[in-house]
C-alpha cells in the first residue's frame, strides 16, 4: 500500500481539542468536524486538508479520547498522518476509522512538498529522502484495508 | 514475576492479547458515536449488557436542542437494553464507577481518556474511542498490547499544604506529556500507605497526561475498607518483584503545592512562582478533584470569608453533593460566594457552565490546560483544591497556608 499527498507541517503535542474543539462535538454531521478541523490551532488549516499528509511532531493526538478527531481529519480529505509518536487512543481510533497513521521520526517537512508513505512496508519519503517507519501490525492493516473497524466487523459476519 | 498490568492482562509486556472486558462505559459525548458504530456493525444484540454503562456527564443537562436530541436517543437505547444508566445530575462517569462498581483485578474500559482514574482500585482501566467501544458492545472483549510499566515510588509523607494533586502534577512534570506513552504507571512505596482512596483516584486520574495507558495502585487495606462501605469484600494484591522499564522516585516530604502553567500539563512549578497572577475565574471539580474531600478542603479555607472572583464548584457525583449538603460543606461554600453546578464535568471540556472569554485567566483543579480548551484565547492554570481556595479568596494565584 503506497499513499501520497502534499505535506502539512505541524509541531509536537497537537492535542485532540486542537484537532476538533469540544464545542463542535454534539452533532452526527461529520462535515461539521471537517469544516472546523484545527480551528483553534490555525483557522487557515482546514482549507489545506484535502489531499494532505500531515507531518507532525511527537505525541500527536494527545488528550481527549474523542474519535471525532481522526474522523474530522479523514472527512477533510487527509491522506494520512505521520509523526515520531502518537498518543495511543488517537492511534487506535485513527486505524478504527480508516485514517492511515504511521510512526516515523526524522522526516524533514516542507509545506506543500509531495510526501509518499507505506504503512505496510514501513517507510516515508519526503524531500527526496526515505525514512524507515514502524510498519503497522497485520490486524491494523486489515482494519485499514476494510476502511475501518465497522467495515472489518461486517466483513467477518 | 509480573507487574500489576501483566498480572491482570495475563501476559508479559509487549504481547498482544484479546481480553474479556469486566466493565465498559460511555458518556453522553462518546456514547452517540458508539451507538452509531454499533448499529453499523449490524449485530442483533449486545454481547454483555450487564457489564455496560451509559453515564451522562459531559454536557449534562443539555445546553441546546441538538445535544438534547442526541441524549434522548442514548437514554432510550439504555432503557430498551436495560443498561446501567445515569442521567443528568448523576455525576462523572469515572466517579460513578468508583462508587462501588469497579473492583481490584478487573479489566475496565471506558470511552473517555480519564478512565485510568479507576486504576486506583488495582484494576486495569484504560480509555478507548467510540468504535473500539462499539466492538466491545458487540463482542464483550477487546485487544490490548500489554504495556511496559514505569514504577513511580512515593517516599515519605505529604507535608504542609501539599496534597494528592501536587503528587499528580509532580509526576506528570517529571515524566512529561509523552514520557509514558503506551505504558502503565504503577504507584508504589511507603508514601502510598497514607493516601486515601480519594487521593489515589486523583493521582491515577492524571496518568493519561503522560500518555500512559493506565495508572495503577495495588489494592490494600485502604482499598478494602473503601469497597467494604459498598458491601464489596476484596483481598489485597501482593506486590511481586518485577521488571520496570523505568523507575522514578518522588520525595513527598519535599513536595510543595504546584501550579501547571498554560498550556501544558507538564508545566508544573511551585505556586510561589505564580503568586499574584490575577484571576477571572476559579473552578473546583472534575474527575481529578471533585470529590467530597476536595470540596471539604476548599470549604475549610473559605469558611467565614468571601471569594474575590467568580468561583464555580461542581461536585463529581450526586453522592458527593449529598454528602457535602449533609456535612455542611455546601453551606460553607455557598455562604462564601461560590456558585454550585450540577454534578458532572462542568466547564472542563469547554462546552458550558464556566467557559472563559478571550484574554481571561482561570485557575482550575481539572487535569488539562490545553490551549483554547476551556475558552478560546484564555489562559488556564491547574492546581490543587487548597491552592484554588486560597487563590479564590484573593482573586489571584496564592499559595495555600502551610506551603513551605
Amino acid at each position: 500500500m503506497i499513499l501520497q499527498g502534499r505535506a502539512v507541517c505541524l509541531g509536537a503535542d497537537v492535542d485532540t481539542d486542537l484537532i476538533i474543539a469540544g464545542r463542535y462535538l454534539r452533532t452526527k454531521d461529520r462535515r461539521v468536524w471537517a469544516e472546523h478541523v484545527f480551528e483553534d490551532l490555525d483557522p487557515a488549516l482546514a482549507a489545506r486538508m484535502e489531499g494532505a499528509v500531515i507531518l507532525a511532531g511527537t505525541n500527536f493526538g494527545c488528550g481527549s479520547s474523542r474519535e471525532q478527531a481522526p474522523v474530522a481529519l479523514r472527512e477533510a480529505g487527509v491522506a494520512g498522518v505521520i509523526a515520531p509518536s502518537f498518543a495511543r487512543i488517537f492511534f487506535r481510533n485513527a486505524i478504527n476509522v480508516g485514517l492511515p497513521v504511521v510512526e516515523c521520526g526524522g522526516v524533514r517537512c516542507s509545506n506543500d512538498a509531495p510526501v509518499s508513505f507505506s504503512p505496510d512496508e514501513g517507510w516515508v519519503e519526503a524531500g527526496g529522502e526515505r525514512c524507515t517507519a514502524t510498519p503497522l501490525s497485520g490486524r491494523m492493516l486489515d482494519i485499514l484495508a476494510h476502511g475501518g473497524l465497522v467495515e472489518y466487523w461486517r466483513a467477518q459476519q | 514475576m509480573s507487574t500489576l498490568a501483566e498480572r491482570i492482562l495475563g501476559a508479559p509486556a509487549g504481547s498482544f492479547v484479546d481480553r474479556p472486558v469486566d466493565r465498559a462505559f460511555v458518556h453522553d459525548g462518546t456514547g452517540v458515536l458508539t451507538l452509531e458504530a454499533w448499529r453499523r456493525m449490524e449485530r442483533d444484540r449486545l454481547a454483555c449488557p450487564e457489564r455496560l454503562s451509559i453515564l451522562f456527564d459531559h454536557i449534562a443537562p443539555a445546553n441546546n436542542s441538538t445535544t438534547a436530541a442526541l441524549q434522548a436517543e442514548l437514554r432510550t437505547f439504555a432503557a430498551e437494553q436495560g443498561l446501567h444508566f445515569s442521567d443528568v445530575g448523576g455525576g462523572i462517569c469515572h466517579q460513578l464507577m468508583s462508587e462501588g462498581i469497579v473492583r481490584p483485578g478487573e479489566v475496565v474500559v471506558g470511552a473517555d481518556s480519564h478512565t485510568c482514574t479507576l486504576g486506583a482500585f488495582g484494576a486495569f482501566a484504560t480509555g478507548v474511542g467510540a468504535t473500539d467501544m462499539a466492538a466491545i458492545w458487540a463482542s464483550g472483549s477487546t485487544w490490548f498490547r500489554v504495556p511496559a510499566t514505569i514504577g513511580v515510588h512515593l517516599d515519605g509523607t505529604l507535608q504542609g499544604a501539599a496534597e494528592a494533586k501536587d503528587i499528580a502534577l509532580d509526576y506528570v512534570r517529571r515524566i512529561g506529556m509523552d514520557g509514558g506513552t503506551y505504558m502503565a504507571l504503577e504507584f508504589l512505596g511507603e508514601g502510598v500507605r497514607d493516601l486515601s482512596m480519594e487521593s489515589r483516584l486523583t493521582i491515577a486520574n492524571m496518568a493519561v497526561e503522560t500518555g500512559a495507558k493506565a495508572g495503577m495502585f495495588y489494592a490494600d487495606d485502604t482499598t478494602a475498607r473503601s469497597l467494604a462501605a459498598y458491601g464489596i469484600h476484596t483481598a489485597p494484591q501482593a506486590i511481586e518483584a518485577c521488571h520496570y522499564d523505568r523507575e522514578i522516585t518522588l520525595d513527598l516530604d519535599d513536595l510543595v503545592p504546584l501550579v501547571a502553567a498554560p498550556h501544558r500539563v507538564d508545566n508544573g512549578r511551585p505556586v510561589a512562582e505564580f503568586e499574584g497572577i490575577a484571576l477571572d475565574e476559579v473552578f473546583v471539580g472534575t474527575c481529578t478533584n471533585g470529590r467530597h474531600s476536595d470540596l471539604a478542603r476548599v470549604a475549610a479555607i473559605v469558611a467565614g470569608r468571601k471569594v474575590a472572583v467568580r468561583t464555580i464548584v461542581v461536585p463529581a457525583s450526586r453522592a458527593v453533593l449529598l454528602r457535602a449538603a449533609q456535612s455542611g460543606v455546601l453551606t460553607t461554600l455557598i455562604e462564601a460566594g461560590c456558585t454550585i453546578g450540577p454534578p458532572g464535568c462542568g466547564p472542563c471540556l469547554g462546552a458550558h457552565m464556566g467557559v472563559l472569554g478571550e484574554g481571561e485567566v482561570g485557575l482550575s483543579t481539572a487535569n488539562r490546560n490545553f490551549r483554547n480548551r476551556m475558552g478560546v484565547g484564555a489562559d488556564y492554570y491547574l492546581c490543587s483544591p487548597a491552592t484554588a481556595a486560597a487563590s479564590a479568596l484573593r482573586g489571584a494565584i496564592t499559595a495555600p497556608e502551610g506551603s513551605a
